[in-house]
């Protein structure tokens, strides 16, 4: 699954060169040019693969890891300064 | 900036610039709100005590990306080269900027919580051993940020401009009774300074997530407004194949190569210095999946009406029935103006546009304080030279000097919100080599990280000039005649930075010694632990 996730973003990468459309000014439902429609499409089809590698591919070790604080004192202590 | 309209005869309303004075007062009092949960440690200020949620940190870093590029921008754009700008910006974002936050972010937000930085710098000096490279760093993100900021300010003058046309006539005659730009970005940089004043990096939490639930909300019903004055989606959008039939395509509007090269350009989230600050105050790993998944889709609520509304402005200059405005960053508030009959609503309709841009500011005037207070005050005096309270002022006089010096720069109109914020993402997104390297190659040395940066500064600041300095007969690339886009043999200049970026940082990188043992453990021990774990468990 873990390379199905990947596969699927590349291939969305591949996908975004819809060269097919490229001088189609077909209205989809009348209103969306087609090639913005499918690029629209595009997006959703985004967060589906990103969904898919947040459930699959998703770093666990990671939370616990940071947490194992090693950060010197100044930056977690008193205060600084800033903007 | 001038409208071409005739001045109206009849006044008009200031209820909307009421509305808009009734949001910016809601935002200072939002700061001031949000001050009260200040916990009064520089860990709260820069970083919001590592405390920031899912939704928050999905509002906070949508809106710090979606600035005035991405409403009055692409609305231009799209008035200038039709629909292929959303699969210019708007899908590749979708698909890459969710993807660093993924494989850059959450480990970003790891390291920094573990070894406790608030700063980007801080992290590379770490990283690479040298401080040198912080101080190489700081001025090339400072000078980098500038345009960004740009963008922001020139943005909310024109719409501002725009939608307030004809209401001062007497007062503001040289620009058709409109309030001037340079009014707006007084008005737009003085209330972000204060509420980010009160509360660092959590006042522009709160406020960015209120800000884009505005400008989100705002932007769908602009566009079922200006739909509905236009006769409804359907009639707009076949004006557009009778009257602008070139916008609904991408023949002759825009390259292959041009189309595929953009892909280069959302690579700029990774080397973000104020993104950076906001992905350390999530508060766990766990709260990135919100942003992950619905960062693409946000994009596209936002993107789609933009385009939409920029091609039925192109059609109805086309059919004669609006004359096209001097510049095209005017397209959404004259468009707002024209088609938005009630006043409340267009009132709310530009508290939204400014809600974009805000939301932007904000987070950029707290990453520049941040930055100059532990990246150059704090490591060239010591942490004993100035007391907490003097390096807050510091921090704070840097940015109201850079503020200053980029409202100055807006003064002189520099040109296309759209174009300028591609220069800006072109070099961070050439810089994106180098956070890459850092978390996913073990043999990228110090030599080889300054080779990079110097590099990327250099090859940056040749194309932009050619572009900038060079406008009639580039030496590196040419402007289209058509489109005013500038491309080298019809690619984005972004492609070559990018390039030189990387062979520079892998070539010197090879050819140099590597970096201390105890370096790569401190920063690659966290291998060590993604091999006790099996991936999607």
């Amino acid at each position: 699954m873990f390379w199905v996730v990947w596969g699927s973003a590349l291939a969305l990468a591949v996908l975004h060169q819809d060269v097919w459309f490229w001088g189609d000014v077909t209205l989809v439902l009348g209103v969306v040019p087609v090639g913005l429609f499918y690029h629209a499409c595009f997006s959703v089809a985004c967060a589906m693969v990103w969904a898919l590698a947040v459930k699959f591919a998703w770093p666990q070790h990671l939370e616990a890891w940071a947490d194992e604080f090693e950060g010197p004192a100044r930056t977690r202590g008193g205060r600084g300064g800033g903007a | 900036m001038l409208l071409a309209q005739a001045p109206p005869t009849t006044p008009v309303s200031v209820v909307p610039l009421y509305v808009i004075g009734a949001y910016l007062g809601l935002l200072v009092v939002l700061g001031l709100v949000s001050a009260r949960a200040f916990r009064g440690t520089s860990g709260d200020f820069f970083v919001a005590s590592r405390s920031i949620g899912p939704f928050m940190l999905l509002m906070s870093v949508f809106g710090t990306t979606m600035t005035a590029f991405a409403l009055v921008g692409s609305t231009g754009k799209a008035f200038d080269l039709g629909i292929g700008v959303y699969g210019l910006m708007a899908s590749w974002s979708g698909l890459i900027h969710a993807g660093v936050f993924f494989l850059i972010g959450i480990k970003l937000w790891a390291i920094g919580k573990r070894y406790g930085y608030v700063t980007q710098i801080q992290y590379f000096r770490d990283r690479f051993e040298s401080p040198t490279l912080g101080y190489l760093l700081f001025p090339i993100l400072v000078l980098l940020v500038i345009p960004y900021l740009l963008v922001g300010l020139l943005g909310a003058g024109s719409f501002i401009t725009g939608v307030t046309r004809g209401m001062f006539p007497e007062m503001f005659a040289s620009t058709n009774g409109s309030v001037p730009t340079w009014l707006t970005g007084l008005v737009i940089s003085g209330v972000v300074l204060f509420y980010v004043f009160f509360g660092g990096v959590r006042s522009a939490a709160w406020a960015n997530t209120f800000q884009t639930l505005v400008f989100m909300v705002m932007g769908v019903v602009a566009f079922v407004m200006i739909a509905h004055a236009l006769g409804g989606m359907s009639a707009a959008s076949q004006a557009v194949i009778e009257h602008a039939p070139q916008k609904a395509a991408r023949e002759g509007m825009i390259g292959k190569a041009q189309f595929l090269t953009y892909c280069f350009i959302p690579l700029s989230v990774g080397m973000f210095p104020h993104l950076f600050q906001h992905w350390l105050t999530a508060r766990s790993a766990k709260s990135f999946r919100l942003t992950v998944i619905a960062h693409p889709v946000c994009i596209m609520i936002v993107w789609l009406p933009c385009i939409m509304i920029g091609i039925w402005a192109a059609a109805k200059v086309g059919a004669g029935e609006l004359r096209a405005p001097p510049s095209s960053n005017a397209v959404l508030g004259l468009m707002v103006n024209r088609y938005v009959a009630s006043d409340l609503l267009t009132g709310l309709l530009a508290a939204g546009v400014l809600a974009a841009i805000m939301s932007s500011l904000d987070s950029q005037f707290v990453c520049i304080g941040s930055m100059f207070t532990n990246d150059v005050v704090i490591p060239l005096t010591g942490r004993d030279r100035f007391s907490d309270h003097q390096r807050l002022w510091l921090g704070r006089g840097f940015v109201i000097a850079v503020v200053f010096v980029t409202y100055l720069i807006s003064l002189t109109n520099p040109g296309h919100v759209f174009d300028l914020g591609v220069w800006c993402f072109t070099g961070f997104a050439s810089l994106f080599p180098l956070v890459f390297a850092a978390i996913y190659w073990k043999r990228t040395t110090r030599a080889g990280a300054i080779a990079c940066v110097v590099t990327t500064a250099v090859v940056w600041a040749m194309f932009f000039s050619d572009a900038m300095i060079f406008t009639d007969k580039g030496y590196l690339g040419q402007k289209d005649p058509g489109t005013e886009e500038y491309l080298v043999n019809g690619v984005m200049a972004v492609t070559f930075v990018f390039a030189a970026s990387v062979i520079s940082l892998v070539v010197v990188s090879l050819l140099t010694k590597p970096l201390s043992r105890a370096t790569i453990d401190k920063f690659f021990a966290i291998e060590k632990a993604t091999a006790t774990v099996e991936p999607g468990r």
